[in-house]
């Protein structure tokens, strides 16, 4: 039995009505956090800006105080209102997504650093010097679209979106193994790019990430609104969930 | 718990019931594998003596040693179907049943069986505690003397072990010549409980056990209708759905004088099947 995306506003109880529309308005807010944290990193990343990459890098102290009030929320409600059914998907979709969400900062933190080391480094600023960079960059826009959908599709109960989330996964992991094949290329032809290459390889393995937990959160909106766990199992499955 | 993603289609049931327990019905429900029904109630209807409806084509399985909870909003017929199990009913005049509450292995309706015969084989705890006023002993052996045993090594032997299964009997084994109504609430409730065990009934009824005893209490009772789960077959009518969220094992959502949903308990209280079972579950009935 799905749940349909006002569902949540219509107990009989006002306050637990407005307590659910906080706990998700919050982790919406943390959402948008985290993905402009990711955006930042990159920026700072080809601009060599060293003040928005430690801007971005504190940041993260922000979307782990919120990571912590949205679970001391998710906490009262079960407390307080012992949700069942869809109300109790929400919740535990909330506490379970907020971790990724707080994971997608901590990699912005790490690119964030990399960006602070690199402009401090005597080489200077990467800029477009490899291809590889622009590579990232595409990635990066790629996952932070994906995050995007992710929340976009939490908000409006979209499990086709999310669906199409765990389908995008897939393409930025091929985009990840190739951009890491062009980066060993660069290796080998000039070994002086070694040490900025590997920092770019981290860079793009952060990326990655920031793509499986766009990805984690898709499966647990499908999760929420369907009632079916799609986690660990084939994407048919997911795809037999979502449309029948 | 069966494999929650599975899909539980009818086949599979009917592949897997290897009991006696006739075939067909197992069809229309979501019942665990081995399940065996202990009763089978069928289009059951039942009117009041003034005519009114209270129950209207109702048809859900009992399963054999397990906690079956009735759920649903008040006056929605879970305690006037819970009474048709003891035919308490019939106490009234003027009551008329439809359809039919078979019991198995016997494969006997229940609703033609002689109402004595019925309330020999079906316990019945109620609301509110309410011990004879006599001896704690001999309230837990006065349904063995009313079946004629009067054996004082047996009766013993049954007390105790009643006792014990109703998770009373290390407070009241000093006691057990004291007055019933010297206990406490949660005690006197728990020793009736002992009381409808010590005759071994076919079905244990329980009419919202819980709602006059305080949380310890509630407690105490609540862990021994888990510690029954796999030994009796229970039916509760709880107003309390937490409470049938631990300790049934099935459920069965009730409104109105109508089944809307029959379900393994962690099913229902996580992914109901109907929109009217989720409103209610969740609070938003109304």
């Amino acid at each position: 039995m799905s749940t349909k995306h006002d569902g949540h506003l219509h107990h009989i109880s006002q306050q637990f009505n407005s307590e659910l529309s906080q706990l998700k308005a919050e982790f919406l807010k943390m959402g948008g956090m985290v993905e402009s944290q990711v955006q930042h990193a990159m920026q700072a990343l080809e601009n060599n800006d060293y003040e928005l990459a430690e801007q971005t890098r504190l940041k993260d102290k922000e979307v782990d105080r919120m990571e912590r009030a949205i679970d001391e929320e998710a906490n009262r409600v079960i407390v307080k209102r012992q949700p069942t059914a869809s109300d109790l998907r929400l919740v535990m979709s909330v506490v379970k997504m907020v971790a990724d969400l707080e994971r997608i900062g901590d990699e912005a933190k790490k690119i964030a650093k990399f960006a602070i080391s690199i402009s401090e480094s005597e080489t200077g600023a990467l800029g477009s010097r490899y291809d590889s960079v622009v590579e990232a960059k595409h990635i990066s826009n790629h996952v932070v679209a994906m995050v995007r959908d992710a929340l976009d599709a939490f908000a409006r109960f979209d499990t086709a979106q999310a669906l199409r989330i765990m389908k995008e996964d897939k393409l930025v992991d091929q985009e990840y193994k190739s951009a890491i094949r062009s980066l060993v290329t660069f290796m080998m032809e000039d070994p002086r790019s070694i040490s900025t290459c590997l920092s770019i390889m981290w860079v793009l393995r952060s990326l990655e990430r920031v793509g499986d937990h766009a990805c984690n959160i898709a499966e647990y909106v499908i999760y929420m609104v369907e009632g079916e766990d799609v986690r660990h199992r084939p994407i048919d499955h997911a795809e037999k969930v979502v449309r029948p | 718990m069966t494999a929650m993603n599975q899909p539980k289609t009818t086949n599979e049931f009917a592949q897997k019931d290897a009991r006696q327990t006739p075939r067909e019905a197992l069809d229309h429900w979501y019942l665990e594998p081995d399940a065996a029904l202990r009763a089978r109630v069928s289009n059951l209807k039942f009117w009041y003596g003034n005519g009114t409806q209270a129950i209207d084509d109702v048809s859900f399985p009992l399963v054999e040693k397990k906690v079956t909870a009735l759920i649903g909003p008040s006056g929605c017929g879970k305690s006037t179907l819970l009474r048709c199990f003891n035919r308490m009913h019939d106490l009234y005049h003027g009551v008329k049943y439809s359809g039919s509450i078979e019991l198995f292995p016997e494969n006997e309706n229940l609703i033609d069986l002689d109402p004595n015969v019925v309330r020999m084989r079906v316990g019945m705890v109620f609301q509110k505690p309410n011990p004879f006023p006599k001896s704690i002993y001999e309230n837990v052996v006065a349904g063995l003397r009313i079946r004629g045993i009067s054996k004082r090594s047996q009766l013993d032997e049954i007390a105790e072990t009643s006792l014990t299964q109703a998770a009373i009997w290390d407070e009241v084994k000093d006691r057990l010549h004291q007055p019933a109504l010297s206990l406490s609430g949660g005690q006197q409730q728990r020793l009736c409980i002992a009381r409808a065990l010590a005759v071994q009934p076919e079905i244990l009824l329980l009419d919202e056990p819980t709602s006059a005893l305080d949380p310890i209490a509630t407690a105490k009772v609540e862990d021994l209708i888990n510690d029954l789960d796999g030994k009796v077959t229970v039916l509760i009518v709880t107003h309390n759905m937490q409470q049938a969220a631990r300790i049934s094992h099935y459920a069965a959502y009730m409104y109105l004088g109508k089944l809307v949903e029959y379900n393994e308990t962690s099913e229902m209280f996580t992914r109901p099947m109907c929109q009217r079972t989720e409103d209610y579950i969740t609070g938003r009935f109304g």
